[in-house]
């Protein structure tokens, strides 16, 4: 029983310990423990103003936390730049507005990083690329430029251009928020997929479906801090705290 | 180090003095210049967005003209080329006249029609960047064509370009110094002048860039003030003035305004 | 008034034609030199980097609000100085007005757009910092292959705009005696005394090469104009 509970932790790649965040003087994150285990599908949700969105921008150090503790595969996030870049190698990223870079194409989007950061040579850059953007079925698109796309494609394009990096981590922040409603499946279709092939991930999501359909935990914050951790089935199903049950019945009506 | 400049010239007078008469003619054709600018260029301006082609045409064509040559080639052609071209009679008249304004009159009809085609080019940003929904409540309401623009449209663009009119006032005065081409005795062929009377050139023309630098502040001030005194309240301020205008800190890359160019 | 007599143009076309070749290196090698130290001072400035960002924004507050002619002589005056110590001599070394009209022409230009290039660089949204922060990409690639491409395409109809001003403003070398197009036609003029038909010459051929380049650039920023609303 101990051993396992030792051999859990050993394999917890992401540890967060008494995390505060502020902005100025408003306190975004207050004491916040969460702890992730590889390949394991976490889902954060909360109302607006919860502090899940800063947790995950914390999580590859796009911002900076206050106190606690980031430990991500080994390495802790510390103001030392060369394992921030480390951990940023490893942990991929999808934003709310997908924030692709306008400019490329959308194959030189996937291509970017891969090239300059692991140092691969162009053909390989490009196979790569080609072959996650099939993966995510947006390879006929992959000449084009982000603005020709439609809001769900150019997501998905986001996504395989995490991919790109063959991250260990996938973050997930509101990826379907900002899509017209009937764009929103077919990102979260491939979310699904990811998940199945074992990827470890957290999202940031109001997606009840999803959450009931790949993750492993869901973790329901407010007002800076994880109220509520459960299996979606719990969560779902008896919620223990009223703030979780008023959140659940605000979404679900 | 500017002791130089209270010591007597030749002609009897200090170099001071010359300095201060080079401003004023500097403000002075900056000044009457900039009311002929504004003038001109809110007819201009106004002209290039009405429906009629004819009028449209001819404002674009005053604007393509008078922004596609040099200022400099301008003032030799009011000063060297239009006497030629006027009766021998007139021309005469106009070649002597007295010499302060032999040289002020042409370079300020220079300066003055120069900068009224930069500043019709911004009117009409103005009047474009407002929303079509406003000519058309107008019309709803019975108004005119002219009484449109008169009391809806050119009153909201005006507001609207109160920062790029700043940087218009700046560029004139600073294109005032091109007069000195044709002899026009202004700030900076002042302190060139005394620079080659005195050989104090760090001082001659430190002190004339300390009183341009001076001229820029109060120009940005006060084109600070009048943005806060005819802003309509329950709207934001305008863009910092002195900056070319690209974008708000919010705006999407893609999306900038064109009348951004810098003048000097 | 005198009759017109523009055959005189044709024989002067030759010179004329120098005028203009050396109009438009004065231009070019303005924009290289403006462009490249431009960008520099707008990152300086972007990066908020505490003693240098102040000297370089005091530098373009400066230069923007002094008349180019007074520039012109202050270099005129200065460049020879300032070269005079770094050769350690201490002596002024006269370089002649047509270096100075280069080194002039770049270093105020750098002024007007580094302004451009730092507002461009304030407009890019910060969502493409963060993408290249959580792809791991370090600050010079970023900039390089990232946010400078985005500025400078956003940014070229403007930054084409003020080098017509710029391809404009290299009339005023006037004032150093130099022969471009409008310092040949002067000498011309002063010559054979054809100051209408050099003038008026002079002037169709500005008009002619800027309103060219302005129609380009305007038919560049429709083609942008329409590119962006796939967004």
């Amino acid at each position: 029983m101990l051993q396992e509970a030792q051999t859990k932790r050993s394999s917890d790649i992401v540890v967060v310990e008494n995390l505060v965040k502020r902005f100025g003087r408003f306190t975004a994150l207050n004491d916040v423990n969460l702890s992730v285990r590889t390949g394991e599908r976490i889902v954060v949700c909360g109302p607006s103003g919860s502090g899940k969105s800063t947790l995950i921008r914390c999580l590859n150090r796009i911002e900076k936390h206050d106190s606690g503790r980031i430990v991500i595969d080994g390495l802790e996030l510390t103001d030392r730049m060369t394992d921030v870049t480390c951990v940023r190698r490893e942990v991929g990223m999808v934003f709310q507005s997908f924030n692709l870079f306008p400019h490329l194409s959308v194959v030189e989007n996937c291509m970017l990083a891969p090239m300059k950061v692991r140092g691969l040579s162009r053909p390989d850059a490009h196979e790569r690329a080609i072959g996650l953007l099939r993966k995510v079925r947006i390879h006929d698109q992959a000449d084009k430029y982000p603005g020709q796309l439609s809001g769900g494609q150019q997501q998905r394009v986001a996504i395989a251009r995490a991919l790109c990096m063959q991250p260990r981590i996938m973050l997930f922040d509101e990826p379907t928020s900002a899509l017209d409603p009937e764009m929103v499946n077919e990102v979260l279709e491939t979310m699904v997929e990811l998940a199945r092939d074992g990827m470890t991930m957290v999202c940031v999501t109001h997606e009840m479906g999803f959450a009931r359909e790949v993750a492993d935990r869901v973790v329901f914050m407010d007002r800076g801090g994880v109220v509520e951790e459960a299996d979606p089935d719990t969560f779902f199903r008896a919620p223990r705290t009223e703030r979780a049950r008023g959140f659940l019945r605000q979404i679900i009506h | 180090m500017f002791g130089v400049l209270f010591e007597q010239a030749a002609d009897g007078q200090r170099y001071i003095d010359w300095l201060l008469s080079g401003l004023g003619w500097t403000l002075a054709l900056a000044f009457f210049g900039w009311w002929i600018a504004f003038a001109v260029g809110l007819v201009v301006g106004i002209g290039r967005t009405v429906q009629n082609g004819m009028i449209a045409a001819l404002a674009r064509l005053y604007v393509e003209i008078f922004r596609n040559i040099p200022v400099l080639v301008q003032m030799f052609l009011w000063y060297f080329v239009l006497p030629e071209l006027l009766p021998n009679a007139l021309g005469n008249a106009i070649k002597q006249m007295s010499p302060p304004w032999g040289s002020f009159f042409p370079a300020l009809v220079c300066l003055g029609l120069y900068t009224a085609a930069r500043i019709a080019e911004q009117v009409r940003a103005g009047i474009e960047a407002l929303p079509k929904g406003q000519t058309e409540a107008a019309h709803a309401l019975g108004l005119t064509g002219y009484m449109t623009y008169r009391y809806v449209i050119v009153p909201q663009a005006l507001r609207l370009i109160v920062p790029s009119l700043t940087s218009e006032v700046m560029g004139i005065y600073k294109n005032t110094s091109v007069a000195l081409t044709i002899g026009l005795m202004e700030l900076t062929a002042q302190a060139r002048q005394i620079s080659e009377a005195t050989f104090q050139t760090f001082t001659a023309f430190g002190a004339a860039t300390l009183i341009y630098l001076g001229l820029a502040l109060i120009a940005y001030q006060s084109m600070v003030l009048i943005d806060r005194a005819v802003r309509i309240p329950g709207t934001t301020p305008a863009k910092d003035a002195i900056e070319p205008r690209l974008a708000d800190d919010v705006q999407p890359v893609g999306s900038l305004p064109e009348a951004m160019e810098v003048v000097k | 008034m005198n009759s017109l007599d523009f055959s005189i143009v044709l024989q002067a076309w030759p010179y004329l034609w120098s005028g203009l070749l050396f109009s438009l290196a004065l231009t070019a090698a303005a924009f290289v030199i403006g462009m490249s130290l431009g960008t520099c001072f707008a990152l300086v400035q972007h990066f908020e980097l505490p003693v240098i960002g102040r000297v370089v924004r005091g530098y373009i507050a400066l230069i923007r609000s002094i008349p180019l002619i007074l520039v012109l002589f202050w270099f005129f005056f200065l460049v020879p100085i300032v070269l005079g110590h770094l050769g350690g001599s201490g002596r002024p070394i006269p370089i002649g007005a047509t270096w100075t009209a280069f080194i002039t022409f770049g270093l105020f230009e750098a002024a007007y757009y580094s302004e451009i290039i730092r507002v461009g660089l304030r407009a890019v949204n910060r969502g493409q910092f963060e993408a290249c922060q959580a792809l791991a990409l370090s600050t010079f690639d970023t900039y390089r292959c990232v946010i400078l491409p985005q500025v400078l395409r956003v940014a070229s109809p403007i930054i084409l705009s003020q080098t017509i001003i710029l391809f404009q403003d290299t009339s005023l070398v006037y004032v150093l005696s130099l022969t471009d197009l409008l310092g040949a036609a002067s000498k011309l003029a002063q010559l054979n005394g054809r100051l209408v038909e050099m003038y008026l010459v002079v002037a169709v051929v500005y008009l002619g090469i800027s309103s060219a380049a302005s129609q380009c650039v305007a038919s560049l920023r429709k083609r942008y104009a329409i590119a962006g609303t796939h967004r």
